[in-house]
């Protein structure tokens, strides 16, 4: 491992690039699929809409889509811009039926009362219906992170600096520890990423954790 | 830029030979097909075998999850440096990238099956057995049938999968239609990279559609859900009492 | 005939399920085993068709013992219906039905055209054949459960809470299709159900458990109405048990009051002329009754909406229990009795009524359950000939 210990630096800095490359899309996403997934379900005929429009996003090949959208958006095809672009599409793709999901599993009868009680729509949204749903909204979202960590190491072979840069330039010298290394780190960010949102969640379910202590 | 992508794919001579569309396009789906066949025949019956009997779910729910975190570029490479210097010929970049192709594409298959499996209706398997199926029968008659759904999700979630990799894969030399985006970033052609990166998408949206269809015509409509709305009879409804004033104990 | 014979489950936690188990299901009957949750009523059936394994003892079905055959060919000759059926969600309602047979290489021809007999004896339209299981209603799925156990013509069927998921309405009228089917079938049948009501209504013979799987009591349901055999099994048979029992006995030839009758559209005259006590009842032509109505608070011809409800009317030679209600629910206090084709014979009084129950002899008490306790009556003197002995069959 003499190869890590010479290129810390530069492993680490690629490290911070991809956190950025993975993890802003994650929060854009996330703001994104939230007010879609709540028009998904409020608006019937729209579900289907929106969970088939998001399907063919997602079916789409990331290399294909990195290389796609400079084209429709006029940037530079080596433009970083790209990468979080195609990332938050993706992110969004993934999020939109998770959050329809997310909020269409919280019991009417919640839903009910609480409008019996009062609640105009938004704020039963923030309040009631959102936070029921964080558990499965979570649930998608730790997918989502894993999967970005790993699809945004491809935008190496456009020239985007992040920990993918470790194969190709591995690769272009038949280097093996740089992939190695790189490897191992995608699928360490990845847990990181997981645990975070694992961490998140908790923290933000206060009463699933009640249950379980008194259980 | 879109006028060059277009002239480019409208460019006869990127319709012929060795080079051109229809045969990278044909590599591509060979490919995928061979690699994702593959992958089911491993991962369906290991994942019916998981479901079926209970054991090794710790396997499953995890080796999906590690799956995901696994950047396929580098996997790709890896499986280069690995088998590569020990195979020669076509051999030496074909087989690393088909064994990743195999290997990425079993999680979502083995899920799939898995959770298909699992999400059966205990009532209908314990009448199964009730009734005098052997344990295979009920998997044949009554399981397997019931789980088609999500092992079709999951064998399209394969399938995409495979599709991505193979794109990619024409970084170690691999053919298909990867080598037009590929080739074209090495040469700074963007036309070709652009035309390369459209075709990949419209191949992954058709056979996403032809899948759906596959899926559409093999899993009992009993289960989607999709018959014409009749109306209930209900014999259970007692015919409305001619004498209301008085009412006759049965 | 199905023999258990001490037949136990024990868990390897310690938990003993059913314990030392031993009872007879007589052949072509119907043998309830009722208790409360934990009673191993579910464990003990299962047991049968070995569903579950007995850790002890040995189940014998017609001198076969159940444990020497193999038993996916023994499952394939006993019905099995359990609480919400169990059908194969991705086959049509045809196709279920016909499981069985298929699984014994009937062809397809010959099983598809005895599955749709069955769908037509369990009272579903022929239309429902082409149907998937969820496009139907609770009760439509739980008589398809039913035709597809009797589908192979099996002499034994093992019935687990079969009605319990429906609502009561429906289940009242799947019990009594349950009992005009088995009226024309004959099989032997053993039925498991947490509700004692069921279980005397569709028994010929119940089979109380206790938690552990013990035999409380086994007996017919009059007998078990009359004589509980201890603090238990009274408790669990419920209150009522009185009025209960009279389900079971046949009302007698009663000498019954003329009753006249006036039709709709009478005068209020001509209505307080026949009237008696200041009640006359109304019928239509055939003289099949409509209601009562009191003569001296109408002004205008009578009309249906004028009508008193509220009355029951109890056919001839119906259970007692029919009789009493008809003549306690009356507005007019006389309890309308009609003959098979509904027409009035005439009315009875509650205490004329009284007087013959308490003239009947309750069910004898067999010797082995003489104890002395309260419960226990010393038999009657024998009964006058005429009274009906205690009537198994349920309100028919």
């Amino acid at each position: 491992m003499t190869w890590l210990r010479d290129h810390f630096g530069e492993v680490l800095s690629l490290t911070v690039q991809h956190i950025y490359l993975a993890g802003v899309p994650l929060i854009l996403g996330l703001l994104i699929a939230l007010p879609l997934g709540w028009l998904a379900r409020r608006y019937r005929g729209l579900y289907p809409v929106l969970i088939i429009g998001t399907g063919l996003l997602y079916t789409i090949p990331s290399l294909a889509l990195f290389i796609m959208l400079p084209v429709l958006l006029g940037t530079h095809v080596l433009d970083r811009t790209n990468v979080l672009i195609a990332m938050t599409i993706y992110t969004v793709a993934l999020l939109v039926r998770t959050v329809a999901d997310g909020l269409g599993a919280v019991p009417d009868a919640v839903n009910q009362s609480a409008t019996a009680m009062g609640y105009k729509r938004g704020r039963r949204f923030v309040s009631v219906e959102l936070p029921l749903a964080v558990p499965v909204i979570s649930a998608g979202l730790r997918v989502a992170a894993v999967s970005n960590v790993s699809i945004v190491s491809v935008a190496a072979l456009i020239g985007v600096q992040q920990l993918g840069s470790l194969f190709t330039d591995g690769f272009s010298r038949a280097f093996v520890e740089p992939i190695l290394v790189g490897v191992v780190a995608c699928v360490l960010l990845a847990l990181l990423f997981d645990g975070v949102i694992l961490g998140v969640t908790f923290l933000a379910t206060p009463w699933l954790r009640a249950g379980k202590a008194s259980g | 830029m879109i006028n060059n992508i277009f002239a480019w794919l409208t460019d006869g001579a990127h319709w012929q030979g060795y080079d051109g569309i229809p045969r990278r396009l044909l590599e591509h789906l060979a490919y995928s097909f061979t690699a994702l066949l593959i992958a089911a025949l491993i991962a369906i019956p290991l994942g019916l075998y998981i479901g079926h009997t209970g054991r090794g779910r710790f396997l499953v729910v995890n080796a999906v999850g590690a799956a995901r975190a696994i950047p396929s570029l580098g996997l790709l490479f890896l499986a280069f440096f690995w088998l590569g210097p020990r195979l020669s010929g076509d051999i030496a970049f074909l087989a690393p990238a088909g064994l990743v192709l195999v290997v990425l594409a079993i999680p979502p298959i083995l899920s799939g099956a898995y959770a298909g499996v699992e999400g059966v209706d205990p009532d209908a398997r314990d009448a199964a057995k009730g009734m005098g199926m052997r344990g295979s029968q009920v998997l044949r008659h009554v399981e397997f049938p019931c789980a088609l759904p999500l092992i079709m999700s999951g064998v399209r979630s394969g399938m995409l999968q495979v599709i991505a990799t193979a794109t990619i894969a024409a970084v170690l030399g691999l053919g298909g239609l990867g080598r037009f985006l590929i080739d074209g970033l090495a040469t700074q052609d963007f036309s070709q990279t652009a035309s390369g990166a459209i075709l990949v998408a419209v191949l992954a949206l058709v056979v996403d559609l032809a899948l759906a269809l596959v899926q559409r015509s093999v899993v009992s409509r009993g289960l989607t859900g999709r018959y014409r709305p009749v109306e209930t009879f209900n014999p259970d409804a007692g015919a409305t009492p001619s004498a209301p004033a008085l009412q006759q104990n049965a | 005939m199905i023999r258990f014979d001490a037949v136990s489950k024990h868990y390897p936690g310690g938990t003993k399920a059913v314990d030392e188990l031993t009872f007879e299901a007589p052949a072509g009957q119907i043998t309830v085993l009722v208790g409360p949750s934990g009673c191993g009523k579910t464990t003990s059936l299962r047991m049968i068709n070995r569903m579950i394994e007995p850790t002890g003892g040995r189940i014998w079905i017609d001198d076969q013992d159940t444990s020497t055959m193999d038993e996916t060919e023994l499952r394939r000759g006993i019905g099995y219906v359990i609480q919400h059926a169990g059908l194969f969600p991705h086959r049509t309602i045809v196709a279920n039905i016909a499981t069985v047979p298929r699984l014994l290489g009937w062809d397809k021809c010959k099983a598809e055209t005895r599955a749709l007999e069955l769908l037509e004896r369990v009272g579903l339209p022929a239309g429902f054949a082409k149907r998937y299981p969820a496009q139907l209603s609770g009760g439509e799925q739980q008589r398809v459960g039913v035709a597809r156990a009797l589908a192979a013509d099996p002499p034994v069927m093992l019935m687990d809470e079969p009605f319990s998921a429906v609502d009561p309405v429906v289940r009242e009228q799947l019990q009594d299709e349950f009992l005009r089917l088995q009226g024309d079938l004959g099989k032997t049948i053993v039925f498991v159900t947490h509700d004692i009501d069921e279980a005397i209504k569709l028994g010929d013979r119940v089979a109380v458990l206790r938690a552990g799987g013990h035999l409380a009591q086994l007996a017919e349901p009059a007998y078990l109405l009359a004589h509980p055999v201890d603090d238990f099994v009274a408790d669990f048979v419920g209150k009522d048990r009185g009025y209960r029992a009279l389900s079971f006995q046949a009302s007698p030839h009663f000498s019954l009051t003329q009753e006249q009758t006036v039709p709709l559209g009478a005068t209020p005259a001509q209505a307080a002329d026949a009237a008696r006590d200041g009640w006359i009842l109304v019928a239509d032509a055939s003289r099949r009754p409509l209601g009562w109505i009191e003569p001296d608070r109408i002004t205008a011809l009578i009309q249906p909406e004028m009508l008193a409800r509220g009355g029951t009317v109890a056919t001839v030679g119906g259970p007692l229990r029919n009789v009493l209600d008809a003549a306690l629910s009356s507005p007019s206090r006389r309890g309308v009795i009609v003959d098979e084709r509904g027409a009035v014979l005439g009315t009875i009084r509650a205490h004329e009524v009284l007087a013959e129950i308490e003239e009947r002899a309750r069910p004898e008490l067999h010797d082995e359950d003489s104890q002395p306790a309260e419960e226990a009556q010393p038999a009657e003197e024998a009964p006058p000939a005429e009274a009906a002995p205690p009537a198994e069959e349920a309100p028919a």
